[in-house]
């Protein structure tokens, strides 16, 4: 299994020789999201705390590194560890909020949307961080604002972003935190009984989580040159990062990426050619499908299926 | 007065109009085995709740070697060496039986080399070491409720709360059960316990605690429990009162 992970890890590296543009900026958003949802896991899969609300530190992230920049002209290599900094401070407050009054299931899940909504509909209303326009980022190409003329820098920065967290979710797994959170998912009660404090965990869950989410909003801002209150703080994104560990399977290392490399080719592939042939929206369906079919068939995910037929 | 390891004084608790737990008093003394009966809604695993810290009391005080306990959180009850099981067994289904017990022995062993070690020795002497391996939802219903004493019992309490932990098992899973909770006793770890299974209250405990609607209305030595006037009403009703006259 190491040896698998490291000898993929060595052909990701020699990829880009081979790939075209097109073929690049794929696998950048494979990364990307495999990172975000990666991120997610950490609390939503191992401890079970369903966030949906996850856009609102990729936006917070993203604003931070870009008015930082853009306004005082610190570099976004500060910038998205202010960010960090400040999605988890939002992570903290939102996770007090809901693990001190004991939301559970669906009502932590209304208040993660709500605490986004109310980020995305502020952000909209205040023109100094550009309101409902958001804010658009002046091409450089200068490496020391986050840009880069070769896309291949940006091919390798989403790949050590997927390695950094899925990294810190390896070491969480196996040590007395990530069975915490596990025992937590599967029974809070029973948890604190055997001397768990659930409360202090789902927190430390949480601010991990939306902290590396934050940072990740720096390449999504720099990535994409431009910022959309709508966009970055929508519940589309936050549901296009909670999709991939569903898919691949939650509170699993290989998930959240297994679950990016099956779902972003297909976004989108289908986003282009169904586009094309005058089809908007087609591939929002083909989400759909395939999340009924993952549901039904995998009720745990694609990668706890697929290692179930290894070991026979 | 002798230092009893748990002292409740007049512990009460209602929730909305019914007085679950009403002024209740009793003590359990080191390496002491006390039973706590009574019927069904009697109030007993409100009792444990309150003394794990899942129920806060209206008013009283429960003491643990001369420490107030009352206020604290399950997982600082637990540190303070108060571990209980679960009438309707809790395991963490997806997680392995070894892993369940894992859980509870990381609290006083906090690297995860020497839990595993300490959580494989509870296996081996509640006999699941066998299934250590297998994911606690695929156990049968005797072996889950061994689990739930298994992750009690890894966290090394000074008192061990067992709900019922006889409950549904068959005659030899009740023999070996009574043996259990009485090698644990033997080690020094003092059991309160709730029970229906009469034969296993009485040749476990050295005192009975009896409630009734929340309330003691008796204590004592099996012997004395067995034939009291009270004790024998609640369980089987009052006596009808135009047939007792003769």
């Amino acid at each position: 299994m190491k040896w698998a992970g490291a000898l993929a890890v060595l052909g990701l590296l020699a990829l880009p020789l081979t790939l075209s543009s097109y073929a690049l900026t794929i696998f950048i958003f494979i990364f990307f999201y495999a990172f975000l949802g990666q991120a997610w896991n950490i609390v939503g899969g191992y401890a079970g705390q369903l966030s949906a609300g996850h856009a609102a530190f990729v936006g917070i992230g993203g604003y931070t590194a870009a008015m930082l920049s853009i306004e005082h002209g610190v570099t976004p290599w500060i910038g998205m560890f202010a960010g960090a900094v400040l999605a988890g401070a939002l992570g903290a407050l939102i996770g007090y909020l809901g693990f001190r009054f004991g939301l559970r299931g669906f009502y932590f899940v209304l208040l993660t949307v709500a605490f986004a909504e109310v980020c995305r509909i502020l952000v909209s209303n205040i023109d100094a961080v550009g309101g409902a326009l958001g804010l658009y980022i002046t091409f450089t190409g200068n490496p020391r604002h986050f840009q880069f003329q070769d896309q291949r820098a940006y091919y390798y920065i989403a790949l050590a972003l997927m390695l950094l967290a899925t990294g810190i979710a390896a070491l969480i797994e196996r040590r007395r935190f990530g069975i915490y959170l596990r025992a937590i998912r599967e029974d809070e009660m029973a948890a604190e009984a055997a001397g768990v404090d659930a409360f202090r965990y789902k927190m430390f869950a949480m601010i991990v989580s939306s902290s590396l989410t934050g940072l990740g909003g720096t390449f999504y801002a720099f990535y994409l040159f431009s910022l959309q209150p709508n966009t970055v703080f929508g519940i589309p994104l936050s549901v296009e990062i909670i999709i991939r560990p569903i898919i691949g399977g939650t509170g699993t290392l290989v998930g959240p990426i297994l679950g990016s490399f099956i779902l972003t080719p297909l976004g989108e592939l289908s986003r282009h050619y169904l586009g094309q042939s005058g089809l908007h929206g087609a591939h929002l369906v083909a989400y759909g499908l395939l999340l009924i079919a993952v549901v039904l068939f995998l009720p745990n995910g694609a990668y706890p299926w697929l290692r179930a037929r290894f070991r026979r | 007065m002798s230092h009893a390891l748990l002292d409740v004084r007049g512990l009460s608790r209602r929730f909305g109009g019914l007085q679950a737990v009403r002024d209740l008093s009793f003590s359990v003394d080191e390496r002491e085995i006390v039973a706590l009966i009574g019927p069904n809604g009697a109030g007993k695993t409100t009792v444990f709740s309150l003394l794990s810290g899942f129920l806060a009391p209206d008013s009283g005080d429960m003491r643990l070697g001369g420490r107030s306990i009352v206020g604290r959180k399950p997982h600082e009850v637990c540190a303070l060496g108060v571990a209980r099981t679960f009438q309707i067994v809790r395991p963490f289904p997806k997680l392995t039986v070894l892993e369940n017990v894992l859980i509870g022995a990381l609290v006083r062993h906090p690297r995860r080399r020497d839990a595993e070690a300490h959580a494989r020795a509870v296996l081996d002497e509640v006999g699941l070491a066998a299934k250590a391996a297998q994911p606690a939802g695929t156990l049968t219903l005797s072996e889950r409720k061994r689990l739930e004493l298994s992750r009690a019992l890894a966290t090394e309490p000074r008192l061990l709360l067992l709900d019922e932990v006889m409950a549904g098992l068959n005659t030899t899973e009740v023999e070996r059960t009574l043996e259990l909770v009485r090698a644990i006793n033997a080690r020094g770890i003092a059991v309160l316990l709730i029970e229906h299974v009469m034969r296993a209250v009485m040749s476990l405990a050295s005192r009975i605690v009896v409630l009734n609607y929340g309330e003691r209305i008796a204590e004592g030595r099996p012997d004395e429990i067995a034939n009291d006037r009270r004790v024998i009403e609640a369980y089987l009703g009052e006596p009808d009162v135009d047939a007792a006259v003769p």
